[in-house]
């Protein structure tokens, strides 16, 4: 299983702050998630893979080439507003 | 050279933490001190909710600290953040900086503000009257935070 947390507006996207997803057989990096997203969930996808979004591999800011495996947290962070 | 960073989870005293921070400060000649506090736009903003991504955020900071020190000539450096939900006249963030002269504090001061509204790992969301919005920053944001950018 991986764990899935999204932040600001992707949450309301997504239900809620985490999931828990099974990685298909071949998904190995963010980009391939996503895909496995939007099969379920176009809406969802679309907004994930908009370009002023980033994401994080174990607390680690990763791209969409970022590298992904079983018992990966992978966070989406969608344009921040601090301070 | 003293960094204090902190991720405030209810509200924080902000005058007590400017007194601290000023008594620590020792010799510097120069302290700058910046609060940003929620606006109420007249009556329309009813609270602000903000949201962090624990320890990333954090360390999001940390990184935005070491560039200023790194830049300016820095003898203390505070930061104290909230997250969870806030009001109308409340403090958001405070940021001090001292430095032996002003050049260095006020600049320091700036860019941390610049890179905490467009770099640091939060997310905001407005409470209204007529329901929740997700901020980002301004064009005005990004454009301050480029300033700092070196050729």
């Amino acid at each position: 299983m991986a764990r899935l947390l999204f932040f600001g507006k992707l949450s309301d996207l997504a239900g809620g702050r985490e999931q828990m997803v099974t990685l298909q057989p071949g998904v190995d990096t963010v980009e391939g998630l996503i895909a496995q997203i939007a099969d379920g969930d176009k809406p969802l996808a679309t907004a994930l893979t908009h370009s002023t979004n980033r994401f994080a591999v174990n607390e680690t800011i990763a791209d969409l080439d970022g590298a992904i495996t079983d018992g990966d947290e992978i966070a989406f962070l969608p344009p921040v507003s601090g301070g | 050279m003293a960094i204090t960073i902190s991720i405030a989870e209810k509200a924080f005293d902000h005058a007590a933490a400017i007194e601290r921070f000023s008594s620590a400060v020792g010799d510097a000649g120069a302290i700058v001190t910046f609060s940003g506090n929620v606006r109420g736009e007249g009556g329309s903003v009813k609270a602000l909710h903000l949201e962090q991504f624990p320890g990333v955020t954090e360390r999001s900071i940390r990184d935005i600290v070491d560039k200023a020190i790194n830049r300016w000539t820095l003898d203390e450096v505070l930061v104290i953040h909230r997250v969870g939900t806030m009001v109308p006249g409340e403090a958001i963030v405070l940021v001090c900086t001292a430095s032996a002269h002003r050049r260095d504090a006020f600049e320091a001061a700036d860019f941390l503000m610049d890179y905490l509204k467009t770099k640091a790992y939060f997310w905001k969301k407005e409470v209204t009257k007529s329901g929740e919005t997700w901020i980002e920053p301004r064009g005005v944001d990004y454009a301050d935070a480029a300033r700092w950018e070196r050729v």
